[in-house]
């Protein structure tokens, strides 16, 4: 703004050199990028503090951790794409292991327990995707209702006990690894995944569609977008993945407990949000998700290795949730001001 | 406009006249005044938050750090009062509101000058508040017999015929119904709320009003926070996890619109007053407290479902009330 009236001769053959410059800081300034650089120091530093950090069974060990998060994070990132929420995930995840842990102590299989749980998900997602388009409720108020409802039906059914017998072949799931490799199965899944889910959002007319509701949904409506159709699916397809998420968490821990997966939402949401989706809708992509959903493993998995308490984890991550929102608009003003004074100059 | 808010506010109390009606049917000393007030006094806290929650879901706001925030100044006075037992609770009390007001100017200023939306600044204030409640207590937690008599009768003396605890709930809840209807600040609440664009060009600051109910939001989860951990007479590193939920379920079963515009102190009352009902009469119907969570979910659910039918059948007829 201050530029505009300036004389700025001195500078003028400075700003011819810049233009290559000006395409570095472009790139610079992109959120995935910026992610990418703080998830370097990540890893440097914690290499610096710890010797055990830079070992390959430690790192892929690791992803134990949050790879059942991870899962989440995928369809999550679709529905804040599309200006929604989805508060329930972590509720949806506690119905679905109760009822593998019903079903299991009833004497069903792995297969059965897998069908049940993903079943459960898809079905829970439905009744929130139904209830958000059928009644046009806001969808914070919907699952923050389900999720409510979701979980309380696991502490109304199991109160203070647990489920903790599952079948045999049930725990390669969530604690084996791909044949004598060391890449956890999880890893190997979720790596399947996002690429599933990369190319939904980003290479199919479904992708572009959720791009266009997150946008402006009156505008998707008017250009023919059955936006209805889009967000129940997204709603159905975020509960499919919780329920999937559910069946990994439930056959790695081998119990269910009614707070299982409990305050896991606030971690998924701050994941996608901390990966450069815009909560209003209509911005970020998923390699950003998922820089953000390693970014945090491994910044967490830093500091268990120098003893910090999961607690105080949570106040880094508190306070990582703010800047990378305070971060991508301050850099975005220091590039649009940049523009415009290469602009200005180009134009004088 | 008016009545079809009150006709709501109505229909709850109806409800609530048949759940009191239906649990006494079968328990008749769920009836009796001593019970009915215990009630009152269980769900004071739960009235109080609630509606500086409200106050903040009018502007189409959230504020999800209401638990983390009770907990975190909870633990502080617990903690001051436990190694400076000589300090007068009244200022104890002043420090814990004025605690609350630094938590809530917290969330106001990232809201109102970074622009953060509300829901993510509060998400990340919900972790950092109950981390620092763990960094200050170390883990340990601050029982009953390490808080002065002074400070664990606070909540419970009645010098006034009501509890303390009763008699803040219910000055909180007029100031608040006071504010909201009769004062220029209160009505630009719902304002801002109603219509950001049109809020502005009608000379509102927007800026100022987000941070003020973020703050007063604030300065009640404080006093809240003192006054939960003196009634409880425990501080803990969990005291209050997942509160924000009830407050928030108090304001959508209350009429709240979560888009913000639309709410009123009555309605939220009777919203917080139906939850503490419910959660009172379980063990008297012989249920475990933990179908507490699943019934709160079904309510929240049935009553925004029933909310959205009534308003779009409203709207509906006043367009048509328009067309003829």
């Amino acid at each position: 703004m201050a530029e505009q009236g300036k004389p700025v001769p001195p500078e003028a053959a400075a700003a011819q050199r810049s233009s290559g410059s000006l395409q570095i800081l472009k790139v610079l300034t992109r959120w995935e990028v910026i992610l990418l650089l703080i998830f370097l120091v990540v890893i440097g530093v914690s290499a610096g503090v710890s010797p055990y950090f830079l070992d390959l069974f430690n790192i892929m060990n690791t992803t134990f951790n949050f790879m059942e998060k991870a899962m989440v994070a995928l369809p999550m990132t679709l529905v804040i794409l599309c200006g929604d929420i989805d508060i329930s995930v972590a509720g949806i995840m506690a119905l679905a292991s109760l009822l593998m842990g019903a079903a299991s102590a009833a004497g069903a299989g792995a297969g059965a327990l897998v069908l049940i749980g993903l079943g459960t998900g898809a079905a829970a997602g439905l009744l929130n995707g139904l209830l958000i388009v059928r009644f046009s409720i806001p969808s914070i108020a919907v699952t923050i209702g389900s999720m409510s409802l979701f979980r309380g039906i696991a502490y109304a059914v199991l109160g203070d006990k647990a489920y903790t017998r599952y079948p045999k072949g049930f725990a390669y799931l969530g604690q084996g690894y791909v044949g004598d490799t060391l890449v956890p199965f999880e890893l190997l899944l979720f790596v399947l995944l996002a690429v599933l889910f990369g190319l939904l959002l980003h290479r199919t007319t479904f992708g572009r569609k959720v791009y266009a509701i997150g946008n402006n949904a009156t505008a998707a409506r008017f250009s023919g977008v059955p936006v209805r159709t889009v967000r129940l699916l997204v709603f159905c397809l975020s509960g499919l993945m919780s329920g999937l998420a559910s069946v990994l968490l439930t056959s790695r821990i081998g119990s269910t407990r009614p707070n299982i997966a409990e305050g896991w939402e606030l971690e998924i949401i701050t994941t996608v949000v901390l990966g450069g989706v815009a909560i209003s809708g209509g911005q970020g992509n998923l390699f950003g998700v998922i820089v953000g959903i390693f970014l945090i493993g491994f910044l967490k998995f830093g500091m268990g290795l120098i003893n910090v308490p999961g607690v105080v984890m949570n106040i880094v991550i508190g306070f990582l949730l703010i800047i990378a929102i305070l971060l991508p608009g301050s850099v975005g003003r220091l590039r649009n001001r940049l523009l415009l004074r290469r602009q200005l100059r180009g134009g004088g | 406009m008016k009545r079809l808010l009150k006709r709501r506010e109505l229909t709850l109390v109806l409800v609530i006249a048949v759940l009191v009606a239906a649990i006494s049917l079968r328990h008749p000393a769920f009836l009796r005044a001593s019970n009915l007030y215990d009630i009152l006094d269980d769900t004071a806290i739960l009235f109080m938050v609630a509606i500086g929650q409200m106050m903040v879901i009018v502007t189409g706001g959230i504020d999800l750090s209401v638990s983390s925030g009770i907990a975190l100044v909870g633990m502080s006075v617990g903690m001051l009062n436990q190694y400076y037992p000589g300090i007068p609770i009244a200022l104890i009390v002043l420090i814990s509101m004025a605690m609350g007001f630094v938590l809530g100017a917290s969330n106001g200023l990232l809201i109102s000058q970074a622009g953060i939306p509300p829901i993510i600044a509060t998400l990340g204030t919900l972790s950092i508040y109950r981390g620092f409640v763990f960094v200050l207590s170390r883990g340990e937690w601050v029982s009953a017999h390490e808080m002065s008599a002074a400070f664990r009768e606070l909540p419970r003396a009645a010098p006034l015929g009501i509890t303390n605890l009763l008699l803040c709930a219910v000055l909180v809840t007029v100031l608040a119904a006071l504010f909201l209807t009769l004062t220029r600040t209160g009505r630009e609440i719902y304002g801002v709320g109603g219509n950001r664009v049109a809020a502005r060009y009608v000379g509102i600051s927007l800026k100022r009003i987000d941070f003020l109910v973020f703050t007063v939001s604030g300065v009640i989860v404080g006093l809240s926070g003192l006054l939960w951990v003196a009634r409880y007479a425990s501080a803990q590193n969990e005291t209050a996890a997942g509160f924000h939920l009830p407050t928030i379920a108090a304001c959508v079963i209350g009429g709240v619109s979560i888009l913000g515009g639309t709410g009123t102190v009555p309605g939220v009352i009777l919203g917080a007053l139906f939850l503490g009902i419910v959660i009172n009469a379980l063990p008297v119907i012989n249920l475990s407290p933990f179908y507490q969570m699943a019934i709160q979910g079904f309510v929240i659910l049935a009553a925004i479902v029933v909310n959205t039918l009534v308003d779009q059948r409203n709207q509906r007829l006043m367009l048509r009330k328009r067309v003829l």
